[in-house]
């Protein structure tokens, strides 16, 4: 029996060393001299090449690696200010209150998070293009204001649905209106769905590499993901050791983040699929 | 009273509302509308019938590779991905010390894994003389790196997908902690083995899960975009080898201009997911089993 679990152990452990092998790999390769990423298995690299940062912080395209995080940084800020709001919105209203059409808007609301993207993005890209807005960051950011990731709706009603009547009922009778009961009673205690809904909006708006492609051309409009971009089409071996320390740069918010909030992540995943 | 909570709900829902018609409903219509139009973003759309779909589905051998592409990328991957993440679920549902570390160590690549910083990484490992090609090379199997090869560098996407099992992983966890001990505490009286126990208490009374994992990971990887861009460069190479179906999409649509032509994408996309789910719920019956239905 102790043996069993032992060799458990040991094999868990071993795949996990094979699954974060890459990320290794890319740290290492972020140290190395151009010449030596592709050519040794080795991790360690043969002298820690600072440059590769200094390069990659002076930027790409002539935009320095400060103004690509902060443009990342307002779109996913706004992002998820945008989605938290809205979603929880929705969410009270068909988790709690009564409305005519509320079943087949909920029907509605659910199917839309199987709908693909791609079935509304080019006329939403015609919409924002004749509003001016192609090459700002609002096509980002507008669309979470108006509660348009329905899986966090879903996730929030989920939450609130386990929260006990009897509290809101209470706030009624003392004279709470549906507003302050929401703000007052229900949102406090829907703060752990709120975090999870607020670290996934942040790290997926980061990840995003899709809309701002469409919707961002100028350099200086640039994020830290799309500025990787430059790297995509150029795969010259001198460019490696920019890239990979570019790329570790790219990568750091999403590694504090899930270091920091990583209970709040797994939970908010296996919720998703349960108590359906 | 009944009238003003109506009221509050709507107010409630007015955000949601608004983006469900001006960012949903509305834009679905007009993507119909212009996928019987050619339209290049700046003359008015001009109305050419089924033309768009004519052409894709009689005339144009680069749609048919890229609904290939994507068919075997997703029957490749998806699969993989639930497989891996079953067994590794099941492993860790026996570990006692720990499980909380391993669920969110394995969980890691699945936030990691979708950006384009990885999807470079993945790049620069199967490129020839890459990690994977190196240690490929030194049993004897030389590809000349994965990305170069016509018949390889699809895998490659596929293997990425993979490698973020975590995902449907802690969803299949969080389903076996549900299931009653007590299912297996008379199994064991009845002298049931593991295995049988796996076969005939385990598997079943996950199915629900399985099931919703394999409609959720298959909706995804119908829409795979950023590694096929990053692996290929953003042309869907070697030969269209990567030219997944969301890539030949952006392509129409961004590059050349043919929003009519990319619109009519649009729908058969959301046609053959529509399909395909439901395809995938009308197998379920005789698979997925309700413990609160009965057998």
């Amino acid at each position: 029996m102790r043996n069993r679990r032992v060799l458990l152990h040991g094999v868990c452990l071993l795949v996990l060393l094979l699954m974060l092998y890459p990320l290794a790999w890319l740290v290492a390769a972020s140290f190395k001299p151009a010449s030596e990423v592709l050519a040794s298995l080795t991790l360690l690299p043969s002298r820690l090449a600072g440059e590769n940062y200094a390069q990659a912080l002076n930027g790409v395209g002539g935009v320095s690696v400060a103004q690509l995080l902060t443009n990342s940084l307002i779109i996913s800020g706004g992002a998820v200010l945008g989605n938290v709001l809205s979603c929880s919105l929705a969410a009270y209203a068909f988790a709690r209150l009564r409305f005519r059409l509320r079943g087949p808007l909920f029907a509605f609301m659910i199917a839309t998070i199987m709908l693909p993207h791609h079935a509304v993005l080019i006329p939403q890209y015609i919409v924002f293009n004749q509003l001016g807005m192609v090459n700002t960051f609002w096509p980002m950011i507008l669309p979470k204001f108006l509660a348009t990731d329905a899986f966090f709706v879903f996730l929030i009603v989920q939450f609130m649905r386990g929260l006990p009547r009897e509290l809101e009922e209470a706030a009624r009778i003392d004279g709470c209106g549906p507003f302050r009961t929401f703000s007052r009673i229900v949102l406090p205690l829907t703060r752990p769905a709120l975090i999870t809904t607020a670290i996934f909006t942040f790290i997926w708006t980061w990840n995003d590499f899709f809309t701002q492609l469409i919707y961002l051309f100028e350099p200086a409009k640039f994020t830290i993901t799309l500025a990787l971009r430059n790297f995509v089409d150029t795969s010259s071996q001198s460019a490696y050791g920019p890239m990979f320390a570019m790329s570790v740069i790219a990568l750091l918010p999403i590694v504090l983040f899930f270091l920091a909030f990583q209970r709040f992540l797994v939970e908010g995943m296996a919720n998703s699929g349960l108590k359906g | 009273m009944t009238t003003r909570r109506q009221g509050a709900a709507w107010v409630f829902l007015s955000p949601w509302v608004l983006g469900a018609v001006v960012l949903t409903l509305l834009p679905m219509l007009i993507s119909l509308y212009l996928s019987f139009t050619d339209y290049d973003l700046f003359d008015a759309p001009n109305w050419v019938g089924i033309r768009n779909y004519a052409q894709m589905f009689t005339e144009d051998p680069r749609f048919w590779r890229s609904v290939g592409n994507t068919a075997l990328y997703v029957v490749i991957a998806v699969p993989l991905q639930l497989a891996a993440a079953l067994v590794v679920a099941l492993a860790l549902n026996s570990v006692k010390r720990g499980k909380g570390f391993y669920r969110s160590a394995f969980y890691a690549p699945s936030l990691l894994g979708a950006s384009m910083s990885i999807a470079l990484v993945w790049r620069a490992m199967f490129n020839d003389g890459g990690t994977v090609d190196s240690v490929l090379s030194s049993v004897g199997l030389d590809l000349g790196g994965w990305v170069n090869q016509p018949g390889w560098a699809l895998l490659t996407v596929a293997l990425l997908t993979v490698w973020q099992f975590g995902a449907p992983m802690v969803i299949f966890l969080a389903g076996l902690q549900q299931i009653p001990r007590e299912l297996y505490e008379a199994a064991a009286v009845d002298g049931a083995s593991r295995w049988r126990q796996l076969l005939s208490i385990t598997l079943p009374m996950l199915s629900p899960v399985l099931f919703f994992n394999l409609v959720l990971q298959t909706i995804q990887a119908f829409q795979v975009f950023t590694p096929a861009f990053a692996i290929s460069g953003g042309k869907g190479g070697p030969a269209d080898s990567t030219l997944v179906y969301t890539l030949y999409l952006y392509d129409r649509a961004f590059t050349a201009s043919h929003m009519g032509y990319a619109s009519a994408m649009a729908w058969v996309l959301l046609v053959a997911i529509g399909l395909v789910t439901a395809l995938l719920f009308r197998s379920s019956r005789s698979w997925v089993f309700y413990a609160d239905k009965g057998a």
